[in-house]
This record gives structure tokens, sequence and C-alpha cells, in this order.
């Protein structure tokens, strides 16, 4: 990339890697440069801080009775003192 | 993978004592927090989901019998992934199934989730600057955004991403996993790591941007 400002567009695709704390310093900057001048960025930034709200807000899928129980027996035959396995 | 730095923690090794001790429900506890995790996983190594369930089966009984041996140098979660991509690993190798990751050898391609034609061209005054600028979407209510429908929607979109992308962003934004544990689940590098989770989290925002500006239309 070149020593001028970055485009909107490069900013959204290092967007993910900006928020992970992945950036080499100098590029940070540059983001952050962008950021504070641009407020299309600055939107999209916080649509997707917004996403990652949201998504955490999910629940995982519970897990079927049948295969619980098959799982408990497992656990008793292979703590049961004095088993060989 | 190497280990990922992080040491077990006190409450690791105490649940660790609880299941060394024939703990049922510490054992549950797991089982519940865990299973639907690995078998996703597992099925990404393997053939069917059948072959996924004989993968996690297999698993938790190397966790019981490896307990005992554990000394704490990764985390219990950790520890436990690195079995099941173990044994997924092994069981998919022997069905002669390619890894999963070949959704990477695209990675230098465009990313969906972002339009190339939201930005000007060369032509612009500005190329490569917003065409329109997005909208943030601070308007809407929280009770929408919160709302069951919107919830759906961001599962459904999260299903319809390529199975490894659709399993970084589960892990990493639904259960709140480190970007560590996630690499080392899915032995995954860490930019790999980064690549997918940016293009899942930018599909989903694509998704919900379309869904969160159509209002109640749509209905």
């Amino acid at each position: 990339m070149s020593e001028q400002g970055l485009t909107c567009h490069e900013v959204i695709e290092v967007l993910t890697d900006y928020l992970e704390d992945a950036l080499p310093a100098n590029e940070r900057r540059r983001v952050e440069e962008h950021l504070a001048n641009c407020d299309g960025c600055t939107a999209y930034l916080e649509t997707l801080r917004e996403t990652i709200r949201l998504t955490g807000m999910l629940t995982e899928e519970q897990i079927p009775g049948e295969q619980k129980e098959q799982l408990l027996e497992a656990f008793r035959d292979w703590t049961r003192p004095g088993s060989s396995r | 993978m190497s280990d990922t730095g992080v040491l077990a923690s006190q409450e690791d090794l105490a649940f660790v004592e609880r299941l060394r001790a024939g703990d049922e429900v510490a054992f549950m506890m797991l089982v519940e927090e865990h299973q639907a995790t690995m078998l996703r996983i597992a099925r990404m190594y393997v053939s069917s989901r059948a072959v996924a369930e004989e993968v996690v089966q297999e698993a938790w009984l190397g966790v019981v019998k490896g307990i005992a041996r554990f000394e704490g140098r990764s985390s219990l979660r950790t520890w436990i992934y690195r079995i099941v991509t173990n044994i997924a690993k092994t069981k998919g190798a022997a069905e002669g199934r390619s890894l999963p990751f070949s959704s990477l050898a695209g990675k230098d391609e465009p990313n969906p989730g972002i339009d190339p034609a939201w930005f000007q061209d060369a032509e612009g005054l500005a190329p490569g600057g917003w065409k329109t600028l997005p909208a943030n979407w601070r308007g809407i209510p929280e009770d929408r955004l919160l709302g069951n429908e919107t919830l759906q929607r961001i599962g459904r979109a999260i299903e319809t991403l390529p199975p490894v992308q659709a399993e970084v962003i589960r892990l990493r934004d639904v259960l709140g996993w480190s970007s560590d544990e996630v690499c080392n689940a899915l032995d995954l590098s860490e930019t790999n790591q980064r690549v997918l989770l940016h293009r899942a989290r930018t599909r989903v925002r694509r998704e919900l941007d379309d869904y969160l500006r159509t209002g109640s239309e749509g209905r």
C-alpha cells in the first residue's frame, strides 16, 4: 500500500485485523487516521461491532437427552474402580 | 499446533479434580458445554454425521482416560479440543478425505461480504471511497435489534457460510473463545483464522444490514 492515506475499501477490509489488534503499529495508525476523518467507515465499523454484539446473543442448540444418557453410562463404566479400560 | 501459552486456570484444575474423582455432574456439565461443538468440528474432517459421533465418543473416552495425566499446561478446553481434532483428522485421513480447509484456497479472492460496487472506481473523484455512505443502525430500537427475528437472521446467515467460516464465527462470536483456542481446535494459523473471521463477520453484517434497513416491509 502507498504512503498516502488508505482508501475506504482498504480500511473496511482490515477492520477485523484492527479489532483483533493484529495490525502493525504504522498501519494501525493509518486506519485510525482514516477513521477519524471518515463518517462512512466509522458508521461501517459501528455496524460491524454491533454485528459482533448481536451474534453473541445467539445460543447453542441443546443436546438430545438420549445421547447424554449414553455418555453418562459410558462415564460410569470408564471411571468404575477396577475397570480394566 | 503448539501450546497456546494459556495455562489451566484454578477453576480448570478444580474441575479436573472432580472429573478424576468420578463426579458425574461435572462430567455432564462438560458434555453439555462441548458436545455440539465437538460434533460440528469432527464433522468437518469426516464423511458423515455417524462417523463424527464415533469421533466424539472416542474423544470423550480419551478425555476420561487421559484426565489423570492432565498437567494444566494448557486450558482444559484447549486440551479437550486437541484430542477431538487429532482423532477426527486421523479418521478423516483413514477415510481418504482431504482436509476441510480447501475453502482457504480462495482467500485471495474478493470477500463476498464486501461489495466492490459500494466503492468508487478508478474514474471516481475518490477511487476506493464510498459511493454512498453506509448507514449506522442507531435509529433502530433495541427490541428490534435483539428480537427473535434478527437473531434468526444471524443464525441463518451463519448456516449458509462455508463450514470453516461458520465454525470460526460460532466459536469466536457466539461462544466467546479466544483466537488462540480457535486456532488450536481448528488447526488454523492466526492469519487464516482472522481471514475466515473477517469474511464471516462481514457476510453476517451484510445480511443484517439488508434486513434491518428494510424495516418490517418485507413481512
